[in-house]
């Protein structure tokens, strides 16, 4: 499970640094899911029977993080599409979709 | 139990859904958005008055008890803060009227405002560390729908590298979050403090305190500060004032109340950290200021430069150098959304923000000229004006913890700043009137009321230390002795 958050990290970081504008976006989206295992590998992995009073169990497995991890999703949802709407419209405005021409000049 | 809590978020909120519904009554937009950042301002004096008398109020959300449900704890500190940042909203907003124009006033600037506006008060009185990541990102997605609103190539260029280092932070706010958990199997605060207190801020500890520090460094601009010129200077004036006074202050405040409650075990490695990054930061934001001919760029490399400075009041970690952190917080969020709107009106006058290019402003607008004076001496901290007795606090501090060259370093960089306003003032208020008022690409008409306003403000605020004295001394002494925080939401768990 580590090694998978590493991998997706590696992916996502690597993705981020390229030029092309969709490529960043896809690489963040890569590096939130990694985020998203790493919270719910720290909370634990299966261990003990699901929190509900009607189940009998020695041990329950922690429900936190399962819930953080919801959250997560959906903010990172939201701002994955807000930012390729941005990106197509920046698209669209500056014609453009490499880094390298995003800097600006200095005549505006 | 204190409902009132919840209020600073819940208000601004509501009439933010209900402007959205509303779309095409922008008078509605205008009442309501005042009237919820005056009730804002109500509730959080209110509630000033009872942790002044009742000490501080915390309340669990749905009845869950402290550290399984999600507590609200309303302290002196963030108190403060909400207040400051509903009259700098008020302000803000009453200059928006009369600048940022109808089609961005059709298009949600109002409600946008407001959701920013509850992101930040929510940030201030959550004690939940995921809490506090959710209004961040409720703060941060308003922000970047406000920044890019407008959708000039400029300013979509500019969203685009602020939403990535953003998103990037976030990523890592949540990496560090899942860590801490890992560790400690608590997110409240208190919870958490109470916790590192038994078993110690070790190694593994140190590193994911750091991680946070890098988290808050990137939103606060310290030392990570490279984003934020150029964001700053992309979007209209009000919301630049509105980012440069409460975005970078919401990164600030989170450092500090990781610092004081949670990671305080090992001041001389984390804070003397802090305290090196604000130096360079200090630093390189006055290079930056005093290197540019650009109205824009000289308000925004300010912008750093006031960060580096409460930070190196926190760096000292010592109660004088804490109260000096607080009043400098308070008068730099009001003297930052001051000197933005000015700087944004003299650009509004004259169409350009190369301050070679204007000249002799002040024969046509004096008014303009001596609130743009008063403002630059306040933001150099020059006394009897707001920004002084928070330097001198800061400055005692550092020198009594022993960092001389902190302090030494925020005098140097106070003379820079004082400088680099004051080369705008005489470039562009002085000289020959090569302007005249048919000329001119807008009026002053209706912006230099809530100018004047924050000009009171920072004078008051100068002036009238001493009333606010006990409430600063309240938040000190609440930051230096986590017990109280801790005790006022665990209760008798603590025990």
């Amino acid at each position: 499970m580590s090694i998978l958050v590493g991998v997706l990290f590696a992916i996502g970081i690597y993705l981020i640094l390229t030029k092309t504008l969709l490529r960043i976006i896809l690489g963040t989206s890569i590096l939130g899911h990694g985020v998203n295992l790493l919270i719910i590998t720290m909370g634990g992995l299966k261990k003990g029977g699901p929190p509900l009073l009607g189940i009998k169990g020695l041990s329950y497995a922690d429900s936190l993080p399962q819930a953080l991890l919801l959250t997560a999703i959906v903010i990172n949802f939201a701002t994955t599409a807000l930012f390729l709407v941005l990106s197509y419209r920046a698209y669209k405005v500056l014609g453009t979709d490499n880094t390298e021409q995003l800097r600006g000049n200095k005549n505006e | 139990m204190n409902n009132l809590i919840i209020l600073p978020i819940i208000i601004p909120i509501l009439a933010g859904m209900v402007m959205v519904i509303f779309r095409k009554n922008i008078m509605l937009h205008r009442i309501f958005s005042l009237a919820a950042t005056l009730a804002v301002g109500a509730v959080s004096f209110v509630l000033m008055g009872q942790i002044k008398t009742k000490g501080v109020q915390a309340l669990q959300l749905g009845g869950w008890e402290a550290p399984f449900g999600v507590s609200m704890v309303a302290d002196m500190f963030a108190m403060l803060l909400i207040m400051t940042t509903s009259i700098v909203a008020f302000c803000c907003l009453l200059y928006a009227f009369y600048s940022i124009g109808k089609e961005r006033e059709l298009h949600y600037f109002y409600p946008l405002f407001l959701f920013l506006i509850t992101g930040v008060n929510g940030s201030f009185l959550t004690g939940d560390i995921f809490n506090l990541f959710v209004c961040f990102e409720l703060m941060l997605v308003s922000s970047y729908v406000l920044i890019s609103l407008g959708g000039t190539g400029i300013q979509l260029r500019e969203s685009i590298k602020y939403i990535l280092i953003n998103v990037i932070s976030s990523f890592l706010f949540l990496v560090a979050i899942a860590y801490l958990y890992a560790m400690t199997g608590t997110l409240n605060f208190a919870h958490l403090s109470a916790r590192i207190a038994t078993v110690g801020q070790d190694g593994l500890m140190m590193t994911v305190a750091i991680l946070f520090l890098i988290v808050f460094s990137l939103k606060a601009g310290l030392f990570l500060f490279y984003w934020l010129p150029g964001s700053y200077s992309a979007p209209p004036t009000v919301i630049s004032a509105i980012f440069a006074a409460l975005l970078t202050k919401v990164g600030i405040y989170a450092i500090i109340r990781v610092f004081t409650l949670v990671f305080y075990h090992n001041p001389e490695n984390t804070h003397f950290f802090i305290g090196l990054l604000s130096a360079i930061t200090m630093i390189l934001g006055a290079i930056g200021a005093v290197a540019y001919n650009d109205i824009q760029k000289i308000m925004t490399y300010n912008v750093v430069v006031g960060v580096g400075l409460i930070l190196a009041g926190v760096a000292s970690f010592t109660a004088v150098g804490m109260t000096g952190a607080l009043y400098y917080l308070m008068h730099d969020m009001i003297i930052k959304a001051l000197i933005f709107l000015l700087g944004g009106t003299i650009i509004h006058l004259t169409g350009t923000s190369k301050i070679s290019e204007i000249s002799g402003l002040i024969r046509l607008h004096p008014s303009l000229g001596w609130m743009f004076f008063i403002a630059a001496l306040s933001l150099s901290g020059i006394p009897p004006l707001s920004g002084f007795i928070g330097k001198l606090f800061i400055t005692e501090g550092t020198f009594s913890a022993g960092y001389f060259w902190l302090g030494g370093i925020g005098l140097i960089t106070s003379l820079m700043v004082l400088f680099s306003i004051m080369k705008v003032f005489t470039n562009v208020f002085w000289g020959y009137t090569d302007l005249t008022l048919e000329e001119e690409k807008g009026t002053t008409k209706g912006l230099l009321l809530p100018i004047g306003i924050l000009v009171f403000l920072t004078i008051a605020l100068g002036l009238g230390t001493e009333s606010i004295h006990e409430f600063i001394d309240l938040a000190v002494e609440g930051l230096m002795n986590p017990n109280i925080y801790i005790e006022a939401v665990l209760g008798n768990h603590s025990k």
